[in-house]
């Protein structure tokens, strides 16, 4: 807590608010006492006194010490115990320095307003060198999660029961079978219902009666996920009775198969997510290097600003509008289309159009731009990662049979098919989708037909660019926000293109997705390095044998 | 007479003349000593070498304030490599032939570090690398004030097998495809095979530079965890990938009580393009954080935060070692009270500076130094908490004592003269320093 904390308003007033606040400090320890002696009174009497000791041994610096303390003040039953628990676990419990009183934060950002742990009473605000946190570690927090869980298995919220349910899963004792039978038969939902059984299974697997344990192996069996594999193998490993441990071996046996056939499809999952990654960046090269054949290699950079104008979105509506959070994605994506399609105009105009027919130096130049932005972007945002959060519609997980699927991902193999789809029908039914077709088909026949070449080339070129920028926008959902960002897909999108075969939208689908699927089913044979050096290898003996690839272009138009 | 008296005159003239010429011209070569600066300031590297460069710049705009060196002023001589490896051989070459700077310092990966050690070497210089490594090395030239293995890794490992680290008995050791993260495992398995780990229970996987799909690998490391004892992760990964692991580890919903990953390369910088709340309780293993509890640390923060003139600046471990390399060649100088290359590779050793944390780090003979091992928690606001420490200050060993080529080496530059001095065999390996 080394930060010295920023005053964001003026000195003076900054000044003689503290003042205010010390004020209130020293009146309210004139009156710790007296508060010390009422708050017994009126809440539990017996237990406050045991409680308030307990709490102390939380600033002792013995892991062992601290956990004994937190399972005595979970069992005082004291009505804040839940509050200080809670508070422990999220890193608010602290304790003033002048004093040892140990008090409850509300906020770690800018004023901290504290409160005394055990009484609740406001105790105005501190600043951060007058509190010092109550440390916590790993171990420490399983406990308090465990203890917490205790308290609050029949608490009237249901998330709250269900966390704690799931929580008394991972880490039930044969002493808690009781308190479990308890929460049983009073739990209406069933969900919590299903995993509090299977928490008392959990706790049961240890117990000394053969049959007890029997009974409760199947039930962890049903279960079926990597957890209950984790149990039933420590028994398997553990047991003393010989027919529970066969049966342990086999359940264990039985709970393997089924996962490793779940395991199938979720390689498949992570494979089509590679892969509508993989899509998402080779779209707008598709059009670029596709259809125009222009060999543009500061395509990563028009994915990298996609991302930077995500990262402004997030801040400015962090700053002024912090509920639109979840929406800043929406409004990223059109801003992001809109930037990098000028820019991409800007560069067709600027530079590409001298440059057609000669592929090397508009490889050179384009390169020479990718530089240009990757060195303007660092200079303006500097070199390190910005912070794009996830909005909470794309955080976390959810299981479906026993696989994990992540939001983002989801999100992000819907939106590549969506883009793409759209681009499709956008090239096949709308006039300039039919002007593009035409002048990159036979550009002296548009032209004599009326069309001005230059201006779709400019246009083409723009949507390419537009379109790797909103690639950007999710981009930015799984990847670093860093000036390099782009380079990391540039190759990538190359493969992409050319193993679909060059010019045709359906080629660049099929193509990345079987790179993604390929790729994910290489990865746990032979590891992340080599399979991405296989990969490479495969798509360079393919496009010996099939140099348009995939999807070849067929007719005089190729010419 | 009159010739004689005008000869005299003009003589004076010529005298004082000369005589001022000679002053400013000795006084323009001795006005400022000259500090080279090697840090990628673009390129891969730059997110976390352009940082280096700023502190070096502020540590010798600090010595200026304070008089500056020997009564001099220092010059800082930036160049960029461009993480560009051969490109760091070349400007360390255009800085210590062209530029004569008197030292240097530089570099971030193993690999620029390998490619510089030859010109200086030759060119006789001085470097100090300011980054944690994979040791297995000592060079009269190179000064290392970033953590030996037995510095970080294997603290590290000792925190989680004990019982407030949760006693861990299963390994996944992950990492980057380079050299360094490839010694450490090695260090590392031999020593986790030395406590008796079988083999069976350690999971070692490698991935690319700037990988970012971790969907397989995050699920690997569940499955691995899900075998009935208490699973670790030692996370070597480097640079940009680190994002996206977290990422995937907070999305798959791995949490810190269940399987903690604690970190070789991720400090407050990394962490600064991080949503940390879904990572809190994961661990990092250092000598420095920018929450340590000291005068000396807060004094430091708040320069650093007025010289880049940006509040939510944070510091990390590797500005702490410039922090300490930089204090103990400007002591070296003041102690040989010269630049002279070779006074100053003598006068190094021995000499000892205040670090951040509180305490004081020697330079030892071996070109390490002494510091002392913090393990920190993530915090939601992207800091340190730091939940164990040593007791007192780890000497840096240049040779690890747990791999088999390497168990019999010593170095010391002081009695021996040598890098790598072959107790077993009594002789001195010399040039081979790889």
């Amino acid at each position: 807590m080394g930060l010295p904390p920023s005053p964001k308003v003026a000195p003076s007033f900054y000044r003689t608010y503290v003042g205010v606040l010390m004020k209130r400090f020293i009146l309210f320890y004139a009156f710790l006492p007296f508060l010390l002696l009422v708050s017994p009174l009126i809440s539990q009497a017996e237990t406050t006194d045991d409680i308030e000791v307990y709490v102390e041994v939380l600033k002792s610096k013995s892991t062992k010490q601290k956990t004994e303390a937190i399972q005595n003040i979970a069992k005082t039953g004291h009505v804040r115990a839940g509050l200080i628990l809670e508070a422990f676990l999220g890193g608010k419990l602290y304790s003033l320095k002048e004093n040892g009183a140990i008090v409850i934060i509300n906020d770690a950002a800018s004023d901290i307003e504290i409160s005394n742990a055990i009484s609740g009473e406001d105790l105005g605000v501190a600043t951060k060198k007058q509190i010092k946190k109550l440390r916590i570690n790993n171990k420490l927090r399983g406990v308090v999660k465990a203890s917490l869980a205790e308290l609050q298995l029949s608490h009237p919220d249901k998330e709250k029961r269900m966390a704690a349910a799931l929580s008394k899963f991972k880490s039930a004792g044969s002493s808690d079978i009781p308190l479990l039978e308890n929460a049983i038969a009073s739990e209406e939902n069933k969900s919590i219902k299903k995993i509090l059984i299977e928490a008392k299974a959990a706790a049961e697997l240890s117990s000394n009666d053969s049959a007890i344990q029997l009974a409760a192996i199947k039930i962890i069996e049903k279960r079926g996920d990597s957890q209950a594999l984790n149990l039933l193998t420590q028994l398997s490993q553990s047991a003393e009775n010989e027919q529970v441990k066969n049966e342990a071996k086999q359940a264990v046996g039985r709970v393997e198969s089924s996962l490793a056939l779940w395991d199938i499809s979720q390689t498949l999952f992570y494979g089509l997510s590679l892969g509508s990654v993989l899509l998402l960046a080779a779209i707008g090269l598709a059009i670029t290097f596709g259809v125009m054949g222009v060999i543009n290699m500061a395509h990563g950079e028009m994915i990298m600003i996609g991302a930077y104008t995500t990262f402004i979105v997030q801040e400015v509506i962090r700053n002024s509008m912090p509920e639109l959070f979840d929406a800043s994605l929406f409004i990223a994506l059109p801003l992001a289309f809109l930037i990098t399609g000028l820019i991409g105009i800007g560069i067709e105009r600027g530079i590409i159009r001298f440059l057609y027919g000669r592929p090397l130096e508009t490889l050179l130049a384009t390169w020479g731009v990718s530089l240009f932005l990757q060195q303007a972007v660092r200079s303006i945002f500097g070199p390190s990662n910005r912070e794009v959060g996830n909005p909470s519609w794309m955080s976390g997980s959810f299981e479906l049979g026993q696989m994990a699927i992540t939001y983002n991902r989801l999100w992000i193999i819907i939106f590549s098919l969506g883009v793409l789809f759209m681009l499709m029908l956008a090239m096949k039914y709308t006039s300039f989708g039919l002007r593009m077709r035409a002048v990159t088909q036979n550009r002296k026949m548009a032209g004599s037909m009326g069309i001005k070449t230059g201006w779709v080339d400019a246009l083409t070129f723009g949507l390419g660019s537009g379109i790797a920028g909103i690639a950007g926008v999710t981009l930015s959902q799984i990847d670093n926000v860093s000036p390099n960002l782009g380079q990391s897909y540039i190759i990538d999108s190359f493969m992409v293109v050319v193993f679909g075969g060059v010019g045709n939208l359906w080629g660049t689908l099929v193509g990345a997705m079987s790179l993604g699927v390929f790729n994910k089913f290489l990865e746990p044979a032979v590891g992340a390095v080599l399979a991405k050096i296989l990969v490479l290898v495969l798509i360079i003996l393919f496009i010996q044998k099939r140099p348009r690839g995939l999807f070849a272009l067929k007719g005089r138009a190729v010419e | 007479m009159m010739g004689l008296k005008r000869y005299a005159t003009k003589m004076a003239a010529t005298t004082a003349v000369a005589a001022g010429l000679m002053l400013s011209v000795s006084a323009h070569a001795a006005e400022t000593i000259k500090v080279g600066v090697l840090h990628s300031l673009s390129g891969t590297m730059a997110i976390s070498e352009t940082t280096l460069k700023d502190a070096m710049l502020m540590l010798i705009e600090e010595q200026n304030k304070k008089g500056g060196l020997l009564g001099k002023q220092l010059e800082a001589v930036v160049v960029d490599p461009a993480s560009n490896w051969p490109l760091f051989a070349e400007k360390a070459r255009e800085l210590i032939e062209k530029e004569k700077v008197s030292a240097v310092f530089g570099a971030w990966t193993s690999v620029s570090r390998k490619s510089v050690l030859p010109v200086f070497e030759e060119l006789n210089n001085i470097m100090f690398y300011p980054v944690q490594y994979e040791g297995e090395e000592s060079q009269r030239n190179i000064f290392y004030t970033g953590a030996a293995p037995n510095q970080q890794a294997i603290p590290a490992v000792d925190y989680l097998m004990s019982e407030d680290g949760g006693e861990a008995k299963r390994w996944v050791l992950a990492g980057t495809d380079y050299v360094y993260p490839r010694t450490t495992n090695k260090i590392l398995e031999a020593y986790l095979m030395a406590k008796g780990v079988a083999k069976e229970d350690i999971m070692i996987n490698y991935t690319p530079f700037g990988h970012s799909d971790w969907q397989t690998i995050v699920s690997d490391i569940k499955k691995f965890a899900s075998e009935g004892k208490k699973t670790a992760v030692v996370s070597t990964i480097n640079g940009d990938a680190n994002v996206p692991f977290y990422k995937e580890l907070a999305n798959q919903g791995i949490e810190a009580e269940d399987i903690p990953v604690v970190a070789f390369s991720v400090g407050e910088e990394e962490l600064a393009g991080l949503d940390t709340a879904p990572l809190v309780g994961h661990l990092a293993a250092w000598n420095y954080f920018q929450s340590v509890e000291a005068d000396v640390n807060e004094e430091f923060i708040s320069t650093w935060k007025k010289f880049i003139k940006d509040e939510d600046r944070v510091t990390n471990d590797p500005m702490e070692a410039h922090y300490i390399g930089f204090n103990m060649w400007v002591k070296a100088v003041e102690k040989a009270g010269t630049v002279d290359v070779d006074a100053v590779i003598d006068a190094l050793p021995g000499i000892t500076v205040p670090n951040l944390t509180g305490g004081m780090s020697t330079m030892l003979p071996n070109h390490h130094i002494t510091k002392p091992v913090l393990i920190g928690e993530i915090q939601d606001d992207g800091q340190f908490d730091i939940v164990w420490e040593t007791d007192g200050l780890v000497p840096g060993d240049a040779w690890s004592d747990f791999l088999p080529g390497s168990k019999d080496l010593k170095s010391d530059w002081v009695e021996l003269n040598c890098g790598n001095y072959n107790v077993a065999e009594a002789k001195c390996l010399g040039a081979a320093t790889n």
